[in-house]
């Protein structure tokens, strides 16, 4: 069984309340840091911890810290992405539910390495439930001398925030984010410049998603180096993967970076395997953002390896054969599962929240929603299937933030691996409506 | 009157309770001197939870409120969708229909609430009693298929389940 580092007492009964938190060794990271650490120091133990960011985009968050500019009498922020929003992930609602004061222990270490003196959890604003379990803790945590000023007579300073979205994928986006939290429409910025030098409010910013914030206390409590042990190569550490779909357990699970996908899947500690005794079809790693693989490349890369959960390993083959880790979110389809169907209810999902902002995206994710609509219900013709790949590739690269190449890959990839099955959706119209075209054959079984 | 009605910015403001208030001021008084519209959300939050919805009167209200132009409330309120714009029964269940939900049989618990409640999708009982929506991923694939009501998860429903939901519901508005 995998090392838990973060929620491991997750399920301990009172853990939300300080009391009982601080009893399971909750707030050692602010002492140690408060109190032995410079804030440099925190940064560097974070740095050799090769932690990369959590939220899906994999960048390592010492370095992003390191760009942080720091002009002097300029107020700096971080911000919590808590807007966890993309499909197939729900681990930092299980992360806030549970353990709302890891998150808040985290925001002040890492606030403290940052030299931010006011900083914000954005959450989203269906979570609001989740949000009243943090005000409560942040209220805990004022009362015990853990926010507010001079925490822990450290002289350090530091008011903590929490506040709602209001149903807006995009603003997980973290320059969208930043506008939404200035109140604003969630139109993601142009970058340069970067919100590590003109963020919230025009002020230098860190934007971290929750589980990147939560690890950061571990790493300040065992070092840089011992984190930087677990895991295989550049995938250190534990990941919180959120399973869902057709599993006997679906559920939130903190892995070892390096874990098989087998294992993962099959294995008896994690997901059990496939629901109702059926056959694995496909699976989405990483949020719906990322390539769907067939089966055949799931447990397996295409030169035969065993696939592994880390960023290296699922991304084995680039977009021909593999996919990415992105945010954790682990989807897998039974084979009774329409592959057309899936991504066209993808594609409705991008169309509906492109901030329409950038015209590719904006008329982009309309059109591919129409023709998949087309092709699933017995409409569709073989040219809409090059149409489908056409309109791929004058939106990837062309918008101002990744939602347009988001919602170009997974179409692209679904074709590339179920192209037979598109086929089979024109050709046999009738028939596609009355069945499942079933598993896909790998290409060498053929 | 719709907030991008040409008009919409004559219509009166209406009137928050003293409990939405108090609330809208700590709120408020949440972020810096000068940074009030970053309440923005949580203030339409507050006012949906006072009226169910959200009219051009309540964002002309929030814009005085929050010293803005009626505008910068407008846009804001029509961007988000967790804002209803029109007024809406008294439960509003908002079903997940994305992908990890729908895998696990979204379609057809949303077929099964229009039956059970003799509305389609959008639209609201003849009692006022519901509200049917759907909605883009809630954060809960793991525990679908599910809807969300009054900020409340229902997660992992079948019919059994939703039959219960459904008279908790009534039973909660009546009393």
């Amino acid at each position: 069984m995998s090392r838990k580092l973060l929620i491991e007492h997750a399920e301990v009964p009172g853990i939300a309340s300080y009391e009982t938190y601080r009893k399971h060794g909750g707030y050692a990271s602010v002492e140690k840091a408060l109190k032995t650490m410079s804030p440099d120091e925190v940064v560097e133990e974070v740095k050799k911890s090769g932690l990369r960011g959590r939220g899906g985009a994999g960048f390592p968050t010492g370095m992003k810290w390191s760009f942080l500019a720091k002009p002097e009498g300029v107020e700096r922020h971080l911000v919590c992405n808590a807007d966890e929003s993309e499909p197939g992930t729900f681990k930092d609602r299980y992360l806030m539910e549970k353990l709302p004061h890891l998150l808040i222990e985290g925001m002040i270490t890492s606030s403290y390495a940052l030299g931010a003196r006011r900083s914000y959890i954005y959450i989203r604003g269906e979570f609001m439930y989740v949000l009243r379990i943090l005000e409560k803790a942040i209220a805990e945590a004022y009362a015990n001398g853990m926010l507010g000023k001079n925490i822990l007579g450290s002289g350090y300073d530091l008011d903590l925030v929490v506040t709602p979205g209001g149903g807006a994928y995009i603003c997980g986006e973290e320059t969208a984010l930043l506008e939404s939290l200035e109140g604003k429409r969630g139109n993601p910025r142009m970058k340069p410049p970067f919100p590590a030098v003109k963020g919230l409010w025009g002020n230098p910013t860190v934007v971290n998603n929750v589980e990147s914030i939560a690890a950061v206390v571990p790493i300040v409590n065992e070092g840089g180096e011992a984190y930087a042990k677990i895991g295989i190569e550049r995938s250190t550490g534990t990941k919180l993967i959120s399973a869902s779909g057709n599993l006997v357990r679906p559920g939130v699970y903190e892995i070892e970076l390096g874990l098989s996908v087998e294992e993962f899947i099959y294995g008896d500690n994690y997901c059990r395997g496939i629901a109702n005794g059926k056959k694995l079809k496909a699976c989405i790693p990483g949020g719906s953002s990322v390539p769907i693989l067939p089966h055949y490349l799931v447990t397996k890369t295409a030169a035969g390896t065993d696939r592994l959960m880390t960023y290296e390993s699922l991304a084995d083959g680039g977009f021909a054969s593999g996919s990415m880790l992105g945010s954790g979110g682990f989807i897998v389809f039974d084979e009774d599962q329409c592959i057309v169907r899936n991504t066209w209810n993808f594609a409705r999902f991008y169309a509906h929240e492109s901030c329409g902002q950038c015209s590719p995206c904006r008329e982009g994710t309309g059109w591919m929603e129409k023709v998949l609509y087309r092709l699933e219900h017995g409409t569709g013709t073989l040219e809409d299937i090059s149409l489908l790949e056409e309109i791929n590739k004058k939106i990837e690269g062309n918008t101002i933030c990744p939602l347009g190449d988001a919602a170009a890959w997974p179409v692209a990839a679904a074709i590339r691996h179920f192209r037979d099955e598109f086929e089979w959706h024109v050709k046999s119209p009738q028939e596609a409506q009355t069945r499942n075209y079933g598993l896909i054959q790998a290409p060498l079984e053929a | 009157m719709k907030a991008d009605h040409p008009q919409a910015v004559n219509e009166a403001p209406i009137e928050f309770s003293a409990n939405t208030m108090a609330e809208i001021n700590r709120v408020i008084g949440l972020f810096p001197e000068g940074k009030q519209k970053s309440a923005i959300l949580s203030v339409l939050h507050l006012v949906q939870d006072e009226f169910g919805w959200v009219s051009v009167g309540a964002m002309n209200r929030v814009a005085l409120i929050l010293g803005i132009q009626p505008i910068e409330v407008y846009e804001v309120a029509t961007f988000y969708t967790m804002f209803h714009l029109d007024p809406v029964g008294k439960n509003v269940l908002e079903v997940c229909r994305t992908g990890p939900c729908q895998l696990v049989g979204s379609d057809d618990l949303i077929t099964y609430i229009e039956e059970k409640l003799d509305i389609k999708v959008g639209e609201t009982t003849k009692d006022g009693m519901f509200t049917l929506k759907t909605v883009e991923c809630l954060g809960a694939c793991g525990y679908g298929p599910m809807l969300m009501c009054k900020y409340q998860f229902y997660e992992r429903l079948n019919k059994e389940k939703v039959n219960e939901m459904l008279d908790a519901m009534r039973e909660a508005s009546n009393s």
